[in-house]
This record gives structure tokens, C-alpha cells and sequence, in this order.
């Protein structure tokens, strides 16, 4: 802080010292503001495919179905304590009210009316919203592999022939038909604003159908804790324009190495934070060989403490 | 000779573990000190540490689940603070040491706070209820209790030596294998858990049997106070559940310390059996936390509303239900496993369909309070901050358990925020109610209602501010245990989110002065009749603290609410009662089995985590040997003569019929 | 024991010896359920597991049928002399308890013998249990089930020494009844055990 020698010290207050506080004050607030205006739109509530739009579709309206008789239920709870209280004349007092068959056939029948109500969103929305279920579209799907390591993902296009890490490209507009499984520990595989998550596990393979209607970048991360560099675990979904995305293919198929059995037995080491990248070819069959553990799981840590060599801050 | 222990298991480059564990070790031997200096230790020995009785046994209980909830507490604001500072950095925690405190603090908060809170409530209350001296087995009651206390010491020796388990309060295998987490954390985690396991088994078997098989003369099931019924079905729960959880446990043993193969990835293990075997015991688990808790709200709404509980026998009904849904429900925890629509909406229906009796306790707490003459104490704070809570938390609940919103919500923080809004809201609280409910009756003065009051309101209002923001952040896309993030629209929500936990301190630090304060204003607090609260149930029929056996002669129930009855009768008559045929009483001896037993586990727990195998037959032979030199003992019993017990009830007669002298002349 | 009928304030059984037992008997039946739930984690985790042989030998390469049989009349056998055992306690009768609970003991040993030596068996030939998850859930099942005979025979030998130094007390007589109550359970978790794994797994 400025401090004019003639002046008392700044600490001390004096108007030019307060005025430059509240012009501070005011420019942080202006700073912070966007910040929580962006903070409104939560990535759930603002999808950006059929999926997602869905999945909140059913998240709203189960809400609303509860919050009307969870609303009346918290303000009755408020009005019977403060109009029964003890120092209020006018209330009455029925110190033998224990029983009125009435109020316990309603008391049961309110909770089962509106289970009944939501278990019929439930079980149409769990069947429709099946993961496993392809997106009715025109457009043929495009194929992707996704195999979750320790700790980073990477994403196989097997009609393309390529594969990249920590970096999943989508043409916008086109179903996207996951297949994934794990090399090591269990994941799960989300794109909040997408929709549905699934987890991935070792020698299995879990099926998602998603679809971004237009393009952008979305945040992906892995919403199942996997160890250490769990929190790194993220990446850009791009979707672009159909056009783009062959072009980012060929890109691809350009630079780069292969991804073979070896390649991949030094990509499942663990490591943390890894920059994204792309493989310009990929050994055909490759992810089968992983679900069928022909390629063996992913090593651990070799020792009880953390790795030096992965671990981003460890002293020892 | 030592195994895997060696000084580099003590973690001496990492400040916090090492400056918390100083601070502790510090204080331990400061109170021990004190206590020798005292000369308290015999007391301590003779009066608490090998008693079998069962109020000993439960304010034990309490008391380790409160210094629990401090060391879970403090996980709690590191984790908080933590987030709060991670955006875009490594914040203060590394990975390696913030996994640990998350997965430290559900292990504790479930295992060693809520666990022995509920089943220390009940052991104190339901032998009080029933009519009955003590529980079933007095002595397997210490031993159960010091098995629990076992666990809860090794998770906490874990923070000096060596390291806590990596892999969450629930070690989903393959993480939780040797390949992927070879130091000796997880191995702390599972002995702990077997071991205060064989504890809480051993309480539920215990009160199960008190229950169903110990009444006072017309204590008929339907005139069990609700407390009791909450009680039988909590109880049936560890009973039914807690055996899976030990075998589940037990096959990760194996998995870890022979190289089976139930869980790993490898030679056809299967890593589904485990989340559906500890599901299979973990929902459960939820019930046998949250029903005891149900129980209290039920005891001091009716009480502090001066009314019976409103609809009994729909409350009984709703208790068992939930009882027996409670086990077919477990797969709503994974319904992102892609197990296919029919599963996932079967299972979402049928964790719906526990809502209706949980919906069916709301309505008919809430018609208790219909006209009523609620006295605002403490108890019924907490109780009616429940009611509200708790409606939000089953709401979010029930929100999740629709397939297609869980299959964005599921391991967001908006399902950390769900299940805080029931554990707090519902479990923590309960135990709070009770706590000051039944405080009196156990000590014999009451706490400070103010300090008491300010508690209450920073509780409530930290926890809102605390976890509401966390339903906002899952509602972003934040998954749960990130030990640092780089999305800047998560961190104003995370500051809020610390602010409130400072809140929620501010409510702990406000409890501990109330009880502080209310230890040194004890004479003006009290409790001269034992009947602070104008109670309705029989343990408020006898003196604060209750004599040793409980009930000077056997008490004889007429009616649902036996002690309010027996109240009424005597005020409408003139004239006080007749002093009543005292008769001996025989009662329990002390046993230090449960102590010793304990301290045997304790050495055959650590050294089965560092392998140091001599010593874990060393303490199976001890532990062995305890219990034959207690099955060798000729002398089960003591006796109480009739005298003594005239001489202890009188002065609480007296006092009883004078108050109900001054109510009869404010009466008239 | 005075003591405990006084405690009754003078009310029949409440309190009383009778009701001591019933309430012992009671509270171990609980318990005994609970180690059945127990078990049936086991089976439960056997039925997932029992196909994933991961290419090693599966129940019908490894099972022998007549061994399996003559440890189960062991394990029958011994149940009968039980009951023998603890129909001489509640009598009072030294000819009859003794004689029962040593021969109930050495039939839990041949039991135990026979088991040990099948488990020794299939580890000579390369089946111990991480060849494959079938095997983790085989060996952990019936060897769960060994380790309660093996806890058995300790609570045994420590019976018959409490009788011997006590006598026939009515405390004594108490854990004479959970004593029997366990060996018959053990009984009943060895039929479903032989059932599911020996004789499904030969005739799979």
C-alpha cells in the first residue's frame, strides 16, 4: 500500500487510504460477479444433448413432484411448533389426542400417492434412459473405446484408427457409442453436461450412448475416486463440426507414435497430470485385448508410500 | 521379530499427523497425570472401566463417540479448507494425505461416532424403559464396548504409525488390493472394522434379546415405548447385517494376506461381489443409525409437547417396514454399473417405497405437536431442526434413487450434501436430542439451555451453509474426494461451504462450554426428582442418576405410556403412597474381561496389520485365557440388601411427593 | 443364586434360574442366526465365483466323494454324542457326559482330519485357493467352516474341564446348552455346505 510521508500511515485509515478500499471492494465484486452469474447455470442444468436434456428433464419434474408435499410439510412443521407453543393462550390444548383414524389413512396415503407417481417416472425413465440403449438418429454413430488408466484416459477410435489421451474429439450433431472398461482400479466415465455417467471396471465392458447437439467444449472427468492423481483425472470434450472433426483426424493419423502392446504396457504405468496427446495408429483389436485381460492390468505402486516419480508432492 | 514395523512407518516428514498426534499425546498423558495425581485411577477401575452396568456401559459409549466426533471434526475442516484453497494448486494437502483424511473421516464418523452415539442411547435408556435391572449379558455388554473402543484406538494409532487406508470409507476393491494399495492402510481399516464389528454384534445380540425377552410385569410389546421399538428394530438390523460385513471384510483379508482372488482383477475375481455385498450390509447400516434416532425424536417430541405420540401402532408398523425394506434396496448404489433398465427401476421403486413409512414418522411427529404445549428445550430444538432437515435430505434421497438422476448425481458432492443432510440432520441431531434429553437422568443435573440453545443454532445454521453449496456443486458436475480441481465457477461455493463448516465449530465449541459450564452450575442444575422433563416413560420413575439396580421394587405397567399413568393415578389420590416391601436385590458383579479381552485385540490387531506374527498368537492365547478365568469364576452375582435399597429410594420418594403436593395445589 | 431369585422381587421366573436359561438359550439362538447370515455370505460369494476356474481344475476334478461322505458321518456322528453329551449334564450323569464328549471330540477331530488332508491334497496339486477365485471361495467356505469345528473342540475340552472342576452348575449347565446348540448348527451349515458345493459340484 502507497503511503504518503506527510499523511498518516495508510493502516491508521484516512479518506484516501478508505476510498482506495472501497474502489478495490467494488472492482473484486465486479470480478466475483460473473463468476457466480456463470455459477447459476450448474453444468447439469444446462445440457448440451438429448441425454442430458432428458436426465434433467426427469431430475426437474421428480423435484417439483416431491417438493409439493415436501413444502407444505416444512411449513407445517414451522406453524404447528410456534402457533403450539406452550406460552400461547389461544391455542388449544388436547393433551389426549393420540388417535384419529382419518388423519392415519391420509398420513399413509399421501407418501404412497406420490411414490406411486414417481416410480412410474422411475421406471420409464430407467428404461429409456438405459445406457446401454443406441440413439435413435440418422446419422450412423461414431465408435469410440474409452479405457481408463491410472491416472489418465484414453480413447480409442477404431474406425479411424487412431487413439488420444485426456482429449476426447466429437463431431457435434452424431451419436457417440462408448464401449469402456478399465486397465487398472474402477473409474466412472462423465461428461456432466452430456448426461448419463458409467463406471468402468477391469476385465468388462460398460456401454454409453451420448450425443452433444452442437459444438463446443465440455468438461469430462472421472466421477468414481480411482487413488492418488484421481483429481487429474479430467478432460476437454470437443465437439466440432463434422468437417473439423475429420480433419482433426487426419491431423492425427500424422503425428505422433503407434499404440501397440508396448506403447501401451509403459502408457499404463501410473502417472499424473499427463498433457493430452494422440497416436496416430492403433494395433487393431487392442481394446479387446485389454477387456480379456490378454494384456495384463494396469501395476500398482511398488511400494507402501507413494511413488516419488508420480506423486506430485511428496518430500520424501 | 517386528515384521513390517519399522521407524519408517512413523511419518516423520509430514508436520500435520505429527503435530496433531504430539497435541494428543500431549493431552492423554496430561489427563492420565492428572488423574494418577487425583488418585482416581481405582475409582476409574472399580466404577467405569469394568463395570457391566448397563448406564456405565452407554455414557462410555457416548463419551468415546464425542472425542470421536472431535478427531472426525477436525478431518472434517481440513477437508473443507483444503477444496477451499485448491483451485488451480495443490492447496496444503497432497494427495497421498488427503485421501487419507477422507476415507478417516467416514470410517470414523460412521463407525466410531454415529455407531456407539446411537447404541450408547441405547443401552443407557432401554433397560430404564423396559423395567428391567440391566441388559440380557451384562458382561458380554463391557466386552462388546471394548471392542468398539479397540477399533476406534487402532484407526487413531494409524495416524503415528504407519498410514490410514487410501481408498474411502468403503475400500472398493480392486483399489483396496494389495496390487494397487501395497502399505498397511487398508489392512488398518479392516482390522478396526472386524474387530468393533464382533463389537457391535455383540451389543446387537444383547439388546435384541433385552428387548424381546426382559419386561417389567405388563410391559407388553404394545406398551413398549416407541424408543424400544426403534431400538428392537436397529438391533435386528446389526444382527442380520453386521455378519455380512465381517465376512465381506474377512474375503479383502484374505484377498490381502494369502493372495486369494474374490476381489482382484485377476484369476477371475470379482469386484461387483463387493459392492454388493458391502451394499448388502451398508444400507442396512444406514437404518440401524438413523431408527434409534427416530426413536429419541419420537420420546422428546411427545414429551416436550405435554402429549402422547400420535398414532403408535402406525409408528410401530412404519418402524418394522422399514426394518425389512431396508434389505432390498442395496443395489441403488451402483445403478451406474449399467445393470440394465429392469434392475435399476425395480431397485429405484423399491428405495422409494421406503419413503412412505419414513413419510408416515414425519405426519405423525408432526400431529404429536398438534395441539400441544411444546416447551422450546434443547431436545425439541434439535427435534423439530430434524423434521425440517431431514424432509430436504430424504427428498434428495428419493431424488437419487430415480435411475436416470442419479446417473448424474451419483458421486457428486449433491450425494455427499444427501447424505450429510440425513446423517447430520438426522442421525447427529437424534443423538443430540438425546443427549440432552436423558443428560439428567444420568448425571443428575441438567445442561445449560442457553449455551445449549447457541450450540443449536450454530449446528443448523453451519450445516446449511455448509452443505446446501454442495448441492448446487454436484448439481456443476463436482465429483466427490478432489483433492484440487482447476474449474473457477466451483470455488465460490466451496469458500461458502468452509465458512460453514467454521460455523459447525462454532456449535462444537459452544457444546463443550455448555457442558463445562453446566459441570461447574451443577447444584443450581439439579435435577432433585429425576423427572426434569415431566417424562412419560419409566426412566423418569426413579432418582437422578438411577441407583445401581435401577428400580428400588419391580415397577407394574398399566398402560402405553406406564410412568404418566402412574402419575395421574397419584394425583388424583390425597394421600402420598405407601412406602413399598423392599426386598434384596442381586445384581452383576464387575468383570474386567471386557477390558482385558479388549486390550488382547488391540495387540492382536496391530500386530496382524505389521505381521508380526509370534505376537498375534501371543494375544490369541491371552484373550483365550480371559475368558476361561472368567467362565472359572464362582461368583456371578452381589447382593444389595433391603435395607440399603430403603435407605437409597427414600430420599427420591420424598422428593417425588412433594412435587406432586405442589402440583396438586397449583391443580386446584 | 439367591440373589438372582430375590431380584425377581418376588415374581415367579422373572429373574429365576428358569428364566436365566431361557434367556441364555434365547440370546445364543440370536448369535447362532447371525453366523448362519455369516455363512451365507460365503455361499452367496461361492455361487458368483464357482465357474471362474480361471482355467484351472473345477469341484468335479477335485472333489472325492468318499472321503467327503465319511466326514460327514463323522460330523453327524458327533452331533448324536453331543446330544448324548448334554442329556448327561442336565441328569447329572458322569458315565454318560464324559464318555459322549470324548467321543464327540475325537469324531470332530477325524472331521477335521479328513478335511485337512483333502485341503492338503489339492495344495500338492497346484489347486490351493489363489489358483482361482473358485478356489479363493472354496477354501475360504469350507474353511470357515473348519474354523468353527476347530473352536468347537476348544469350547469342548473346556467344557468338560469346567464340569470337572465345577460340576453340574446351573451356570455350567448354560453354556452345556450353547455348547450344543453351536455343534448342532455346525451340523446344519455342513448339510447345506456338503449339498451346494460337494454334491452339486460333483453332478454339475
Amino acid at each position: 500500500m502507497r503511503v504518503r510521508p506527510d499523511g498518516p500511515p495508510a493502516f491508521l485509515g484516512g479518506q484516501q487510504s478508505l476510498r482506495l478500499w472501497g474502489a478495490r471492494a467494488i472492482s473484486r465484486v465486479l470480478l466475483i460477479a460473473p463468476i457466480f452469474l456463470t455459477a447459476c447455470q450448474p453444468a447439469i442444468l444446462d445440457p448440451q444433448g438429448p441425454i442430458g436434456l432428458a436426465d434433467r428433464t426427469i431430475l426437474i419434474d421428480s423435484l417439483a413432484i416431491m417438493l409439493a408435499i415436501v413444502i407444505p410439510t416444512i411449513a407445517a412443521t414451522f406453524g404447528f411448533a410456534w402457533w403450539f407453543r406452550a406460552s400461547n393462550t389461544r391455542a388449544t390444548y388436547l393433551p389426549d389426542f393420540e388417535y384419529s383414524g382419518r388423519l392415519e389413512l391420509i398420513v399413509w396415503a399421501i407418501p404412497l400417492l406420490v411414490i406411486i407417481l414417481l416410480g412410474g417416472v422411475a421406471w420409464i425413465g430407467a428404461h429409456a434412459l438405459d445406457p446401454a440403449e443406441p440413439l435413435a438418429s440418422k446419422e450412423p454413430p461414431l465408435d469410440v473405446q474409452v479405457v481408463s488408466l491410472d491416472w489418465k484416459w484414453l480413447f480409442i477410435y477404431p474406425k479411424q484408427g487412431i487413439a488420444s489421451v485426456n482429449q476426447l474429439e466429437i463431431p457435434a450433431g452424431v451419436p457417440v457409442h462408448f464401449s469402456l472398461t478399465s486397465a487398472s482400479v474402477m473409474n466412472a466415465f462423465f461428461i456432466p453436461q452430456l448426461g448419463s455417467m458409467i463406471y468402468t471396471m477391469n476385465g468388462m465392458t460398460t456401454r454409453l450412448n451420448l450425443q452433444a447437439d452442437n459444438p463446443g467444449t465440455f468438461h469430462g472427468l472421472s466421477s468414481h475416486y480411482s487413488g492418488d492423481g484421481f483429481s487429474d483425472m479430467h478432460f476437454d470434450v470437443r465437439s466440432v463440426p463434422a468437417d473439423q472433426f475429420e480433419a482433426w483426424v487426419a491431423d492425427a493419423r500424422k503425428a505422433g507414435s503407434t499404440l501397440d502392446p508396448a506403447s501401451y504396457a509403459s502408457l499404463a504405468r501410473q502417472s499424473i497430470g499427463m498433457a493430452p496427446f494422440t497416436y496416430r495408429g492403433v494395433e487393431a483389436g487392442l481394446f479387446q485385448q485389454i477387456v480379456t485381460q490378454k494384456l495384463p492390468p494396469g501395476p500398482g505402486p511398488q511400494a507402501g508410500r507413494p511413488d516419488r516419480t508420480v506423486s506430485p508432492r511428496t518430500e520424501k | 521379530m517386528l515384521g513390517k514395523l519399522s521407524w519408517e512407518a512413523i511419518p516423520f516428514d509430514q508436520p500435520i499427523p505429527m503435530a496433531a498426534s504430539a497435541v494428543v499425546a500431549v493431552v492423554i498423558l496430561g489427563v492420565l497425570a492428572w488423574i494418577t495425581l487425583k488418585g482416581w485411577l481405582p475409582y476409574l477401575w472399580r466404577e467405569w472401566i469394568t463395570s457391566v452396568d448397563h448406564k456405565r456401559i452407554g455414557v462410555m459409549y457416548v463419551f468415546l463417540a464425542m472425542v470421536m466426533l472431535l478427531r472426525g471434526f477436525s478431518d472434517a475442516i481440513m477437508m473443507r479448507s483444503q477444496q477451499a484453497l485448491a483451485f488451480d494448486s495443490q492447496g496444503y494437502l497432497p494427495p497421498e494425505h488427503y485421501d487419507q483424511i477422507f476415507s478417516a473421516h467416514g470410517t470414523l464418523m460412521i463407525f466410531f461416532v454415529a455407531m456407539p452415539f446411537v447404541i450408547g442411547l441405547m443401552n443407557f435408556v432401554v433397560p430404564l424403559q423396559l423395567g428391567v435391572r440391566d441388559v440380557a449379558f451384562p458382561t458380554l455388554n463391557s466386552v462388546g464396548f471394548w471392542l468398539t473402543a479397540t477399533g476406534a484406538l487402532l484407526v487413531n494409532i494409524s495416524l503415528v504409525v504407519g498410514e490410514f487406508a487410501r481408498t474411502g470409507w468403503l475400500p472398493y476393491p480392486p483399489l483396496s488390493e494389495l496390487a494397487y494399495s501395497p502399505g498397511v492402510g487398508v489392512d488398518y481399516y479392516l482390522w478396526s472394522l472386524e474387530i468393533s464389528g464382533v463389537g457391535t454384534l455383540v451389543a446387537g445380540v444383547n439388546l435384541v434379546t433385552t428387548v424381546l425377552k426382559m419386561h417389567a410385569p405388563g410391559m407388553t410389546y404394545m406398551r413398549m415405548p416407541m424408543f424400544c421399538w426403534t431400538t428392537l428394530a436397529s438391533n435386528l438390523l446389526i444382527v442380520a447385517a453386521f455378519p455380512i460385513l465381517t465376512a465381506t471384510l474377512a474375503m479383502l483379508l484374505l484377498d490381502r494376506y494369502f493372495g486369494f482372488h474374490f476381489f482382484t482383477n485377476e484369476a477371475g475375481g470379482n469386484m461387483m461381489m463387493f459392492m454388493n455385498l458391502i451394499w448388502a450390509w451398508g444400507h442396512p447400516e444406514v437404518y440401524i443409525l438413523i431408527l434409534p434416532a427416530f426413536g429419541v425424536f419420537s420420546e422428546v417430541i411427545s414429551t416436550f409437547s405435554g402429549k402422547p405420540l400420535f398414532g403408535y401402532r402406525s409408528m410401530v408398523l412404519a418402524t418394522m417396514a422399514i426394518c425389512v425394506l431396508s434389505f432390498m434396496v442395496w443395489l441403488h448404489h451402483f445403478f451406474t454399473m449399467g445393470a440394465g433398465g429392469d434392475v435399476n427401476a425395480i431397485f429405484g421403486i423399491a428405495t422409494m417405497i421406503i419413503a412412505v413409512p419414513t413419510g408416515v414418522k414425519v405426519f405423525n411427529w408432526l400431529f404429536t405437536m398438534y395441539g400441544g404445549r411444546i416447551v422450546f428445550a434443547p431436545p425439541i430444538l434439535w427435534s423439530i431442526g430434524f423434521m425440517v432437515t431431514f424432509v430436504i435430505g430424504g427428498m434428495t434421497g428419493v431424488l437419487l434413487a430415480v435411475p436416470p438422476a442419479d446417473f448424474m448425481l451419483h458421486n457428486s458432492l449433491f450425494l455427499v450434501a444427501h447424505f450429510h443432510n440425513v446423517i447430520i440432520g438426522g442421525v447427529l441431531f437424534g443423538a443430540f436430542a438425546g443427549y440432552n434429553y436423558w443428560f439428567p437422568k444420568a448425571f443428575g443435573f441438567r445442561l445449560h439451555d442457553g449455551l445449549g440453545k447457541a450450540a443449536f443454532w450454530c449446528w443448523i445454521i453451519g450445516f446449511y451453509l455448509a452443505f446446501m453449496p454442495l448441492y448446487v456443486l454436484g448439481l456443476m458436475g463436482m465429483t466427490r474426494r478432489m483433492q484440487h480441481y482447476d474449474v473457477p465457477e466451483w470455488r465460490p461455493w466451496l469458500l461458502i461451504a468452509a465458512a460453514g463448516a467454521a460455523v459447525i465449530l462454532a456449535g462444537i465449541v459452544l457444546q463443550i462450554a455448555q457442558l463445562v459450564v453446566s459441570i461447574r452450575r451443577r447444584e443450581e442444575l439439579r435435577d432433585v426428582t429425576g423427572d426434569p422433563w415431566n417424562g412419560r416413560s419409566l426412566e423418569w420413575s426413579m432418582a437422578s442418576p438411577p441407583p445401581a439396580f435401577n428400580f428400588a421394587v419391580e415397577p407394574h405397567i398399566e398402560g402405553e405410556e406406564s410412568y404418566w399413568v402412574m402419575k395421574q393415578r397419584a394425583r388424583q389420590r390425597a394421600t402420598p403412597d405407601e412406602e413399598p416391601a423392599y426386598a434384596d436385590i442381586g445384581m452383576p458383579r464387575n468383570s474386567a474381561t471386557g477390558f482385558i479381552c479388549a486390550f488382547f485385540a488391540t495387540i492382536m490387531g496391530f500386530s496382524l496389520i505389521w505381521h508380526i506374527w509370534w505376537l498375534v498368537g501371543v494375544a490369541a492365547v491371552g484373550a483365550f485365557a480371559t475368558f476361561v478365568v472368567f467362565a472359572w469364576r464362582d461368583k456371578d452375582e452381589y447382593v444389595i440388601p433391603a435395607s440399603e435399597v430403603a435407605l437409597i429410594d427414600r430420599p427420591n420418594r420424598q422428593a417425588r411427593s412433594e412435587a406432586l403436593a405442589r402440583m396438586r395445589v397449583m391443580a386446584r | 443364586m439367591s440373589g438372582a431369585q430375590l431380584a425377581a422381587g418376588g415374581h415367579g421366573g422373572h429373574g429365576g434360574l428358569m428364566f436365566k436359561r431361557i434367556v441364555t438359550g434365547y440370546g445364543f439362538w440370536i448369535f447362532l442366526l447371525s453366523d448362519i447370515i455369516m455363512f451365507s455370505a460365503f455361499f452367496a460369494a461361492y455361487a458368483v465365483l464357482v465357474d471362474q476356474t480361471a482355467g484351472g481344475p473345477s469341484g468335479r476334478d477335485l472333489f472325492d466323494l468318499r472321503s467327503v461322505g465319511l466326514e460327514t458321518s463323522c460330523l453327524l456322528l458327533s452331533s448324536f454324542t453331543c446330544g448324548i453329551a448334554s442329556i448327561g449334564a442336565q441328569t447329572g450323569r458322569n458315565t454318560w457326559f464324559y464318555p459322549a464328549m470324548v467321543v464327540t471330540f475325537l469324531l470332530g477331530c477325524g472331521f477335521l482330519g479328513l478335511e485337512l488332508r483333502e485341503f492338503a491334497g489339492m495344495i500338492a496339486r497346484g489347486a490351493g485357493p489363489s489358483r482361482s477365485a473358485f478356489l479363493s471361495a472354496f477354501f475360504s467356505l469350507v474353511g470357515c467352516h473348519g474354523m468353527h469345528v476347530t473352536a468347537g473342540l476348544l469350547w469342548l475340552l473346556t467344557m468338560m474341564a469346567q464340569v470337572y472342576a465345577k460340576g453340574y452348575r446351573p451356570d455350567i449347565l448354560r453354556r452345556m446348552l450353547c455348547f450344543s446348540l453351536f455343534w448342532h448348527a455346525l451340523d446344519i451349515i455342513w448339510v447345506a455346505l456338503f449339498t451346494v458345493v460337494y454334491l452339486m459340484g460333483v453332478w454339475q
